[in-house]
């Protein structure tokens, strides 16, 4: 069976080859279910060879399958070949195991997506990577991997690239690692300067038999770990992590917390001799960056609103651990919190996405709140996950980080403090993170700052308009009323002419007129005179009226403005009500009123079985490794053969570890405590603990850029200028010279052949009378 | 009066600075082209002088290989005189002067 471990890989490269070809006409969801069986083929393949290597005895575990020359260049031979030993078949477990998990789930949450066969074409292109990574039994072989996951980590980052922030947090992933694998790479020169061979076989052999000077021993260390900060995270290397997130949430999960970031401790983790033939400070460095680190990127994740960014400080804060480990020489306890944390971090991630599925695609914890309900399973499963990251009894993350904690104390209580801080911090966050999704009021209808602030723009916009309409109806009023006095005066006049004329006597040779019918042109021209002036008064009725209505306008206007002025700041987080929109509410943006309306959903069943599954794993993988008795460290025994021995052997008395463990145990219920008095309660003002520093992640971001864009941007174009003023001026500056050289002495070949021969005779008689006067004649 | 091995080389010499002289002055090519048949002629004169007063066969197997080599090299030359007179006819050496830099 152990021939057969080029099984492992071979599974997810052919599902990814098959896809490639015929993916496009599989489609939905049959892409996602051969890619799916690809992995769980190469998770059986790994128990197969994990099932055989548990039967041989312990000194016989670790053999070597190659298959084929890969770089046969003089000295340098490099094959393909793959060391099977306890430390590569761990990491095979979990990732093939996770990452089966992960590919199911998968099959759900991409449903609908346009390059839906293009995403598991990838997910199999970077589980083969991560296989080689782990099984290659040469430093080239893991660089192979190494580059492999980085490429599909860039791709899937990117995945949704019509994003334009997509697409740059790709980039940035990228070019971030380029450094780190700029040190993998010397490390591996540096190596095959050494031993002339890169298979770790040879180099360990060697290493540990003690054949490796120190400072030779040191800079292969600092140059891989160098390469570990990169794809691991750690300061100052992480700035990629956070970013990553702008990839699909079980990217988030298989890559950024599950597979891809453990690499650097698992490379770590595999040249264990060399980092014990270095100097001294080597380690001592690895441990304190990596508990700054997690430390660092602890309380950050304190104030991050988004859900899966807290989970990725959460992630460098964790691997912070795992180098923390490593530096005080766990390297078991650092392979132990790997696989609990690949455990309850995809866990984590897988249960955000399904979150962030059934909100309809909002990330924003602010707008979640009271899901427990709506997402039974979800958040559920998540709770597992909180716990076991929390470090509570008996969970899985309790058992691997008070391991580490206590080699922590082993080496400097100084350690073990700044990791007990960031053990009470990460209990907050997660604490915090899981109160305002699943638990409190369900924020999601709830009218946002921003829309309540357009309401109120939209309320003023209304009584301005108001003011206006009345100021018009004001002005027409005023019209009505001059144009009613001018009929009434004009009325007047008619009625005087019509007393005139009943007056007066009729002109000689005329008939006199009908005195009746003049006497009654006067009753109706008295008539109209008042209707005229009734006229007049009614419009100036109405035009009191509508000077009334507009002044009345003009003190709704400026109430409003004066309420506007007034009206209290609306929380980004409405913890306790929602804000009040009574005010506003007929001028709220639609967007609100749909929200009420939608309903969230829990995910399907293939997205909530990974749920399960890696809940009861969360739950119970500390079974591997129990302190209370020697018989009960399986997983030490088991890595024995990769180790070589440089295991650091406590001395702690076992009281202490006792007292070491409540300790640990109270710090992540204190934290508990806290976040619940926070968010639950509201007795303690949480503003207090999300300060914008922090939400900024410490404005590193923005350094980075202020330096990139300013001093380091200048550099670089000195660094160019250099290169075009100097470098090719030496070289144009030859050709130049030759050139002008040419210039003088092509006149010399004027084509005459005469004065070719002349030019040979003259030579000729030349070389004769040297030969001469040097024989002295 | 006894001919000398000197007499031979003499007259090498003096071959040779016939040839010599023609080649500077002379400018149409096939008259230049017998003077350099004269040089060669009479290096392969000396060769046989020396070959003879030494008593070594080397110089005379030396000839051997001059005439055969010459023989190819009057062929190409020829031919190429011939080719250019047919061109341009009555041209000498010193119009032919393209290939300058």
């Amino acid at each position: 069976m152990l021939d057969l471990v080029w099984l492992i890989p071979a599974f997810p490269l052919a599902g990814f080859l098959f896809l490639m070809v015929f993916g496009r006409r599989l489609g939905e969801p049959k892409a996602g279910w051969v890619a799916t069986a690809a992995i769980a083929g190469s998770f059986a393949a790994t128990l197969g060879v994990f099932l055989e290597l548990t039967s041989l005895s312990v000194h016989d575990r670790r053999s070597v399958t190659t298959l084929f020359a890969w770089v046969p260049a003089g000295d340098f031979s490099v094959d393909v070949g793959f060391l099977v030993d306890p430390l590569s078949i761990t990491m095979c477990l979990f990732i093939t195991g996770v990452g089966a998990l992960i590919h199911l789930y998968s099959i759900g949450y991409m449903h609908g997506d346009q390059d839906y066969n293009k995403f598991f074409t990838y997910l199999n292109l970077f589980a083969f990577s991560m296989l080689i990574l782990v099984l290659g039994n040469n430093m080239l072989l893991t660089f192979l991997g190494w580059e492999g996951v980085g490429a599909c980590s860039y791709l899937l980052i990117s995945f949704w690239f019509d994003n334009e922030a997509n697409a740059s947090a790709g980039k940035k992933a990228f070019v971030t690692n380029r450094i780190g694998d700029w040190g993998f790479m010397v490390a591996i020169f540096a190596t095959f300067f050494t031993f002339g061979t890169v298979n770790y076989a040879e180099v360990l052999d060697a290493t540990a038999s003690g054949q490796l000077l120190q400072s030779t021993a040191t800079l292969i260390a600092v140059m891989l770990f160098i390469g570990a900060i990169g794809k691991s995270a750690q300061f100052p290397l992480y700035l990629w992590l956070p970013d990553a997130m702008a990839g699909p949430t079980p990217v988030s999960a298989l890559i950024h917390a599950a597979t891809m970031v453990t690499s650097g401790i698992y490379l770590l983790t595999r040249i264990n001799p060399i980092i014990a033939d270095a100097a001294d400070w080597l380690p001592t460095l690895i441990a304190w960056v990596g508990v700054g680190t997690a430390l660092f990127a602890a309380t950050i994740a304190v104030a991050q609103t988004d859900i899966k960014k807290v989970l990725a400080y959460s992630t460098v804060s964790q691997l912070g651990y795992m180098f923390l480990a490593v530096g005080t020489g766990a390297y078991v306890a650092a392979v132990f919190h790997m696989i609990t944390h690949a455990f309850f971090k995809a866990l984590l991630f897988l249960g955000s996405g399904s979150v962030i599925h059934g909100m309809d695609g909002d990330q924003d914890m602010r707008h979640y709140g009271g899901l427990r309900r709506l997402l039974p399973i979800t958040s559920a499963t998540f709770i597992v996950g909180w716990l076991a990251i929390a470090g509570v009894p008996p969970f899985s993350g309790f058992w691997s980080k008070d391991e580490i904690l206590l080699f922590a104390w082993n080496e400097s209580p100084a350690l073990w403090a700044v990791g007990f801080v960031t053990a009470i911090l990460t209990a907050f966050y997660m604490t915090r993170q899981v109160i305002l999704t699943f638990f409190g009021r369900y924020r999601f209808g709830d009218a946002r700052p921003e829309e309540i602030a357009t309401a109120w723009e939209a309320r003023l916009v209304a009584a301005t308009e108001a003011v206006d309409t009345a100021g018009a109806e004001i002005d027409k009023a005023r019209t009505a009323v001059e144009a009613a006095v001018t009929a009434a005066e004009a009325a007047r006049l008619a009625l005087t002419e019509a007393q005139a004329a009943a007056t007066a006597e009729p002109l000689e040779g005329q008939e006199p007129a009908d005195p009746e019918a003049l006497a009654a042109a006067v009753l109706a021209a008295e008539d109209a005179v008042v209707t005229a002036d009734q006229k007049v008064v009614e419009a100036e009725r109405a035009l009191t009226a509508a000077e009334v209505t507009h002044a009345e306008a003009v003190e709704t206007h400026q109430q409003i403005v004066r309420q506007a002025a007034d009206r209290p700041a609306v929380p980004e987080l409405a913890l306790a009500a929602a804000p009040d929109t009574t005010e506003v509410a007929d001028h709220l943006p639609a967007e609100v009123a749909q929200r009420n309306e939608y309903h969230a959903h829990e995910s399907p069943w293939t997205m909530t079985l990974p749920l399960v599954v890696l809940a009861v794993a969360a739950a119970t993988a500390g079974v591997m490794q129990l302190p209370f008795s020697p018989s009960l460290k399986r997983l030490e025994h088991w890595l024995e053969p990769s180790l070589f021995g440089n295991e650091v052997h406590l001395s702690v008395a076992t009281s202490t570890m006792w007292i070491l463990a409540l300790v640990a145990i109270a710090g992540g219920i204190a934290g508990i405590t806290l976040a619940i008095a926070a968010y639950q309660k509201r007795k303690v003002d949480y503003t207090m603990f999300e300060r914008p520093i922090l939400a900024e992640a410490w404005q590193v971001d923005r350094w980075v850029s202020d330096f990139m864009g300013g001093p380091g941007t200048a550099g670089f174009e000195a660094t160019a200028g250099f290169d075009q003023r100097v470098v090719d001026g030496a070289v144009n500056g030859t050709g130049r010279l030759v050139q002008r050289l040419a210039q003088g002495v092509r006149r010399f070949q004027n084509g005459l052949v005469r004065t070719y021969a002349a030019g040979i005779g003259v030579g000729a008689v030349l070389l004769l009378l040297w030969f001469f006067m040097r024989s002295g004649i | 009066m006894e001919v000398t091995t000197t007499w031979y080389l003499v007259l090498g010499a003096v071959l040779f600075t016939l040839g010599t002289v023609g080649v500077l002055t002379r400018r149409n090519p096939l008259v230049m082209f017998m003077c350099v048949e004269l040089m060669l002629n009479a290096v392969t004169l000396t060769l046989v002088a020396f070959g003879a007063a030494l008593g070594d066969l080397g110089g005379q197997v030396s000839v051997f290989f001059v005439l055969v080599v010459a023989a190819a090299e009057v062929v190409v030359g020829l031919a190429i005189i011939v080719a250019i007179t047919r061109r341009r006819p009555g041209t000498t050496v010193d119009d032919l002067s393209v290939l300058g830099g």
